[in-house]
């Protein structure tokens, strides 16, 4: 009795996720203001995780959020507002592709469709399968992950680190602009700053003053 | 596996409660409030000017650059995790797996560093 | 499998590694010293890229596998990636003078090739999809970065932008195709693919449209070839000859291996794609380059076209067709990088011209350059005895061989309307009234030049070593 109750919750929430996900995708290509279109990015990032949450992959889900909720979507709205482009007028243009464009989905529904209709995985696959999930009450996800990642995939996983190494030069390559002729602080310089170099006493004599 | 999401209730009900408080918040002003809108009231608002231009002006590039550090770092530190909770059982191998990892990133930040990459201007 | 590795299992490895520390150490000489030490570390860069090659060569012979299988080296590997290392540093060879002119010395432009190249290594010993994949991101996010690199100029920035937001696409399809296909096959592994698609299966097969696509897009081949023209037209003109020689390698190099390491056992299957691939390749670039008046853009095409015949060899599916495509790349390289030094000393008071119309009458102005492009053109036309008649045998040969009849006609019929075009190059440069003289080239073009020059007029009288070479490498892949 349990267990069926467990299973129309579970599919209760996994339909609702489903559903927000695919509506906010819909909504990121239809609503006119592009900032509205990268907040229903971030909503459809957010039920993308939930589902990745029922799937039992909680550390993708948490990931999906920091990473893409808490940064890409921030750099989205940061390019859309940088580009100053009048989306309104672009999307009138969009118009006339729409005939195309939903063709090309339906052939690619199509095509799915056949393929889920198809639904034959190979029959070796028990052979191939190279680390197979341990079971969920004996470690957690994210430990997992961290047995193999570090150790069994360090190719990869270093290969990762190096094109996070060119993402960084490009970025600097090709934005960072250095204004000419500002006055920058120089802490080190501030700090070193002495009494002996920042304070004359002159000493006047009376009746003189200071020429 | 219904354990694991069982852990996550509170969040779910909390996240209910939080869209229901906003959802009343967003839906009672319409119901009870009392409107009575005129041009000059919706008009934008601008120090008793009427509005130069467009609210939506250029970013400067820079706030990109800084975002998509930002985002590299954070990638850098979501490796972190799965290494962390794994500590234990990685032995030497999986520790000096994540230093050169970090090792490559440092080199990247103190490129970024000497380039002024870090300054706003 | 033992869940860490031996030190062992680096050495194969070790030609990536060179590069990626010595990238990195350059970029630390690079933040301390600044724009001063830009010279040396260009010269360090084809160093350490001259090294990568010589660990190649001195590693022992047999194949070697390390990380689990991610990391495959056999003869195959090691040939095309001396080849791509050729190719990389003759295009930094062949930069420094253009960078030293145009003010465009930047220390990161040679750091971003290195690692560039290194990507291109992984990619060509990539043993399974993930390995594959991260290769090809390190190499096309360093490619896009360069392309752009001259941010100052509107068509350099739009060459980097088309290529990323396209190239990214293409990376989108790549990923989905090979999703589907560990879904389809439990494994990312080509040689557990290899079992696991014994009996295909249609999931399966889209999954492969979806890889080939990404791969098509990669080494430009028709109809993922639109950004082609537009990038090497605006990036800066080192760089496109950088474009059009290593990384075109390293593609066909990953599109070979997936076809032949994973998907053996459905063969029918992808030799429609290749077969349609090559041929819309071919004709495209055959009628595509004649109405073309910037050289740059003509080369884009021309690079098409001679992606088109090398898959000629692919599509072959046999071992001969491997060692056809394998000696087709080497001419390709070697025919290319020449004439791009060609390209590169079109200059005129002091700055780049890029028209077909410039050189006109070079053959009464600078005989010698006339002379070699002259022979680089025949040769990319593919008239005998010139080296690039034997590239086009080879692969020819093999479509043959596996009875692709029709393919080999179509091909020999295109090559026939391509050579209109670089025979109008030549009419230009020989029968049209003079120009005004180009400025006189600097000496690394003219090495480069000499040497693939030479390399293609006598190419005829000692194939035997390069051939010899290639058919050991396609043997090592089966």
């Amino acid at each position: 009795m349990r267990g069926a109750l467990h299973m129309i919750v579970y599919a209760l929430f996994f339909y609702l996720f489903a559903g927000v996900c695919i509506a906010s995708a819909i909504m990121v290509v239809a609503s006119r203001n592009p900032v509205y279109s990268v907040l229903f990015l971030i909503l459809a990032f957010v039920n993308a995780s939930g589902l990745f949450m029922l799937m039992g992959a909680e550390f993708l889900a948490m990931i999906l959020v920091v990473v893409y909720v808490g940064a890409v979507a921030v750099l989205f709205l940061f390019v859309v507002m940088m580009l100053d482009v009048d989306f309104a007028e672009l999307r009138q243009g969009a118009l006339q592709y729409l005939p195309i464009g939903t063709l090309v989905g339906i052939v690619l529904l199509a095509e799915l469709l056949l393929v889920v209709g198809a639904w034959a995985i190979a029959p070796h696959v028990a052979d191939v399968i190279a680390a197979p999930i341990p079971p969920f009450y004996s470690v957690s996800n994210t430990e997992a992950l961290g047995q193999v990642l570090y150790t069994r995939y360090v190719y990869f996983f270093q290969v990762a680190g190096v094109i996070l190494l060119v993402a960084m030069i490009g970025a600097i390559v090709l934005t960072l602009r250095h204004k000419p002729n500002i006055k920058r602080q120089d802490v080190s310089q501030q700090v070193a700053r002495t009494k002996a170099d920042a304070i004359e006493v002159v000493k006047v004599k009376s009746g003189q003053g200071l020429s | 596996m219904s354990e694991l999401l069982l852990d996550y209730l509170p969040l779910v009900i909390f996240i209910a409660v939080a869209m229901a408080i906003g959802a009343a918040l967003l839906v009672v002003p319409f119901l009870v409030a009392y409107k009575q809108p005129d041009p000059e009231k919706l008009s934008a608002y601008e120090c008793g000017f009427n509005a130069f231009d467009d609210a939506r002006m250029k970013f400067d590039v820079r706030f990109y650059l800084v975002a998509i550090l930002f985002i590299i770092f954070d990638l850098e530190v979501s490796f972190l995790f799965p290494w962390a909770v794994a500590f234990g059982e990685l032995g030497l191998f999986g520790f000096w797996s994540m230093m050169v990892f970090l090792g490559v990133l440092t080199v990247g930040f103190i490129y970024e560093w000497r380039k002024g990459a870090l300054e706003w201007d | 499998m033992s869940e860490t590795f031996a030190v062992r299992e680096l050495v194969p490895v070790l030609p990536e590694i060179v590069l990626v520390l010595g990238a990195m150490t350059l970029l630390m000489v690079g933040a301390f010293r600044g724009e001063r030490a830009v010279a040396s570390i260009n010269w360090m860069a084809i160093l350490l890229l001259i090294a990568a090659g010589a660990i190649i060569v001195l590693l022992p012979a047999e194949r070697m596998e390390s990380f689990g299988g991610s990391f495959v080296l056999e003869s195959y590997a090691r040939f095309l990636k001396l080849l791509a290392l050729i190719g990389s540093a003759t295009a930094m060879l062949m930069s420094l003078d253009y960078l030293e002119r145009e003010q465009q010395n930047r220390f990161e432009y040679p750091i971003l090739i290195l690692l560039s190249t290194a990507g291109m290594l992984m990619l060509i010993s990539a043993g399974d999809l993930i390995a594959l994949y991260l290769g090809l991101e390190l190499m096309s996010l360093s490619l896009y970065v360069v392309a752009a690199i001259n941010r100052d100029s509107v068509r350099s920035t739009e060459a980097g932008l088309k290529y990323f937001v396209l190239g990214a696409l293409s990376s989108g399809m790549l990923l989905y195709g090979a999703s589907l296909i560990y879904g389809f096959t439990g494994s990312v592994n080509f040689a557990a693919i290899a079992k696991a698609s014994a009996n295909g299966g249609i999931g399966l097969v889209f999954g492969l449209v979806f890889l080939f696509a990404g791969f098509c897009f990669k080494v430009s081949a028709v109809p993922f070839h639109m950004w082609t023209p537009d990038v090497y037209e605006g990036a800066p003109t080192p760089i496109t000859a950088f474009f059009a020689a290593a990384p075109k390698v390293a593609g066909i190099a990953m599109f070979m291996r997936v076809a032949i390491d994973a998907f053996p056992n459905i063969v029918p299957q992808w030799q429609q794609i290749v077969i349609f691939v090559a041929i819309a390749s071919m004709l495209l670039g055959a009628f595509a380059a004649i109405g073309q008046r910037n050289i740059k853009r003509l080369m884009a095409y021309s690079s098409i076209g001679h992606m088109g015949f090398a898959l000629v060899g692919l599509a072959a599916g046999t071992m001969q067709g491997v060692q056809g495509v394998l000696v087709y790349m080497a001419i390709y390289v070697a025919m290319t990088l020449g004439t791009f030094a060609c390209i590169l000393s079109m200059r005129r008071d002091g700055k780049m011209v890029e028209e077909i119309s410039d050189l006109a009458g070079l053959a009464r102005t600078n005989p010698a350059m006339a002379f070699f492009l002259a022979m680089l053109l025949f040769s990319l036309a593919g008239i005998p005895p010139l080296a690039g008649f034997f590239a086009k045998f080879y692969v020819f040969l093999a479509a043959i061989q596996a009875g692709l009849f029709t393919l080999a006609v179509i091909g020999v019929l295109a090559s026939v309307v391509g050579a209109y075009y670089y025979l109008m190059i030549i009419k230009i440069m020989y029968f049209d009234e003079a120009a005004r003289p180009f400025e006189p080239m600097p000496y690394q073009l003219k090495a480069v030049l000499a040497v693939s020059g030479l390399f293609n007029v006598l190419f005829f009288v000692y194939p035997r070593p390069l051939v010899e070479a290639a058919s050991a490498a396609a043997k090592s892949l089966f």
